[in-house]
């Protein structure tokens, strides 16, 4: 497998972060992957990113926590130790479903909120111990980086990166391309 | 590009207005069909003849349980409650009350009640969108000045249509609110006790009150609003920022008691304290989902080239939002009564389940299921013709809502959905309709000169 070669551009401003990549993009390049201090609306967008499945699972999670909410008061309320809500003891759970309604409801945000965002750590390839992928600490700050693959395209590249305004730009030899 | 009201669509608003007023003097002529208490019993007589079987068989349960209770020893509580009904039915006597005489009223409420539900659910509308369009200026908010025009059009019906409200109860009278009539006050402690407040002078004072700020916030912001489009600085725009803000202080007050005043006063002896939220939220969705679907229709006929699918989004989130937040209402007060179980608040729902069942959780399916599944989507909110089909159910849910409100008090179990109500909703759309578009006629549907305005024209998501 050859080395491969990749060209960091580092930005200082969100909004001419949007352009080069808008610019590159036109130019046919394939952008690898950006790294921003912070989250730059449209961005995705720009890069041409397939949208994220994130709410579909959230959905799915939801459901999750309502039938969990929803069984285990069946069991704990109506099943096990039979109670009598309200003054009316009728021992269904349809009857009293609205003494359980906050339940079910904070249920299906607990479980689509964590399950979500546990989900959205582990697609982000983020667990414990995981050592940064983080080319440049300063993108932890206030600067912007575009990693480009080079393919024998090392001045045109340059030459254009210097041109949508990147105020520096790196040669890197990534020893172990995933 | 100026608007022009079509003639079709002002064709189209009059034949509503000409079908709606004939509908609804063919309801009054049939609820007068009915003269005295012998047609009630007759009409009475003939529906329990058609009911005869399933009569008979409730007896039977009825049998069937009661024995079941004496066989557990539960006789002592049985003849408490027997105690109770005594007493009522002598009250009852002392009311000079039949049955008969009760479903008489009720019969000839129903045109008045479907014509107050149709009137108050569009006046709610405008008066909705009126409150949202405050909060866009006091909230200096960036991405709405593009449809500040069409919001300024719907709330040109606040004036018109809250006099056309009161114009009905005071026709109405007693055939709406029981406490407008003395000889029910006259044997009613409670409704003597709230007699201060629930009086018929001071209660058109009130309103005239009320309407007649949310007029005049109205007929300022809409004049400073019209001012900023030659202005050559934001004077104007200022203005309308303070006045817009004072106004929402107002409005919040106002709102609740109108709440007590025009709709919950028809039960008086029940009470909600989150009665104005509750309607606050039906006002500000209906709203918002008329200003999307006016939008949206303008747009359709080449006007408002500014406003994107993120306009259009972004109204739709408030619609979705708006939508749960009603839900979260309607439930929190839903449970509180539910769960206590006191027998005078208890019955408000216990009407409105066994008599209303289809319309009290129809209600609640349309308001709530419908918008949380076909809005929940991103994408499905830019989409226009989707945004109008949700608009609509939303729409029928909300006008459900309002009937849920009225008719339980007034006509009892002797509703249905038919020609009064309907032609009612005819009118009333009618006149929405037309003082809607011509307002939109009379200025430039862009507010040119708002400081925001920039910023909305290239309002992106």
């Amino acid at each position: 497998m050859e080395a491969s070669k990749v060209i960091h551009a580092i930005y200082t401003d969100d909004d001419v972060l949007m352009l080069a990549v808008k610019k590159v993009k036109a130019e046919k390049y394939h952008i690898e992957e950006i790294y921003t201090p912070f989250p730059v609306h449209g961005l995705d967008k720009a890069m041409g990113l397939a949208p994220t499945r994130l709410a579909i699972a959230a959905f799915m999670y939801g459901c999750v926590g309502l039938i969990v909410a929803t069984v285990m008061m069946n069991y704990i309320m109506i099943e096990d130790w039979p109670m009598d809500i309200g003054g009316k003891p009728s021992f269904s759970y349809i009857e009293n479903m609205p003494a359980f309604v906050p339940i079910m409801f904070e249920l299906t945000v607990f479980f689509a909120a964590h399950l979500m965002v546990i989900t959205f750590y582990l697609r982000s390839r983020m667990w414990p111990f995981k050592e940064a992928e983080n080319p440049d600490p300063r993108t932890t700050d206030d600067h912007f980086l575009m990693e480009i693959a080079i393919h024998n395209n090392e001045e045109s590249l340059s030459a254009l990166l210097k041109e949508t305004g990147a105020v520096e730009i790196n040669i890197i030899d990534k020893e172990d391309a995933h | 590009m100026e608007y022009k009201i079509s003639n079709r669509l002002k064709l189209g608003a009059i034949i509503l207005i000409v079908l709606g007023a004939l509908g609804v003097s063919y309801g009054f002529w049939d609820s007068h069909q009915i003269e005295d208490v012998e047609d009630v019993k007759e009409l009475l007589a003939s529906e329990s003849h058609h009911g005869e079987s399933h009569d008979t068989e409730g007896h039977g349960e009825e049998h069937a349980e009661e024995s079941h209770e004496e066989d557990h020893g539960e006789s002592a509580s049985h003849t408490e409650e027997g105690h109770g009904d005594e007493a009522y039915s002598a009250e009852a006597e002392d009311h000079k009350m039949t049955h008969e005489e009760h479903v008489l009223h009720q019969i000839h409420n129903r045109p008045y009640s479907a014509l107050y539900v149709a009137a108050f659910f569009f006046f709610m509308i405008a008066l909705g969108v009126l409150a949202f369009y405050a909060v866009q200026y006091a909230s200096q908010a960036g991405w709405s000045p593009v449809i500040f025009r069409v919001m300024e059009g719907i709330t040109s019906y606040v004036f018109p249509g809250g006099l056309l409200v009161l114009a009905i109860i005071w026709v109405a009278d007693k055939h709406l609110f029981i406490w407008m009539d003395p000889d029910i006050v006259a044997h009613d402690a409670i409704i003597q006790g709230k007699e201060s407040w629930l009086n018929k002078p001071w209660f058109f004072i009130r309103a005239l009150i009320f309407l007649g700020g949310w007029s005049l916030y109205r007929h300022f912001s809409r004049k400073f609003s019209l001012a900023q489009d030659e202005a050559d600085d934001n004077r104007y725009f200022k203005k309308n920022f303070r006045i817009s803000a004072a106004f929402l202080v107002f409005f919040i007050y106002t709102e609740s008691m109108m709440s007590w005043d025009w709709i919950m006063s028809v039960d008086p002896h029940w009470f909600s304290t989150l009665f104005g939220w509750y309607l606050l939220a039906s006002m500000l969705v209906s709203g918002i989902t008329v200003i999307a679907m006016v939008t949206i229709y303008l747009k359709s006929k080449g006007f408002l080239e500014y406003v994107n699918d993120s306009h259009i989004h972004d109204l739709a989130k408030f619609m979705f939002g708006f939508s749960i937040f009603w839900t979260y209402l309607w439930f929190s007060q839903f449970m509180l009564i539910w769960y206590s179980n006191i027998p005078e608040e208890v019955t408000y729902f216990v009407t409105r389940i066994e008599d209303y069942n289809l319309p009290f959780f129809g209600m609640v399916v349309m308001n709530f299921i419908f918008p949380l599944l076909l809005l929940m989507n991103s994408d499905y909110k830019r989409v226009n013709w989707f945004v109008i089909m949700t608009g609509i159910i939303i729409l029928c849910g909300h006008y459900l809502d309002i009937f849920n409100m009225m008719m339980p008090a007034t006509v009892g179990d002797r509703w249905f959905i038919g020609i009064p109500e309907i032609s009612s909703i005819l009118l009333f759309a009618g006149i929405f309709l037309l003082i809607v578009f011509r307002a939109l006629g009379k200025a430039p549907l862009l507010a040119k000169r708002n400081p925001f305005i920039k910023e909305s024209e290239n309002f992106h998501y």
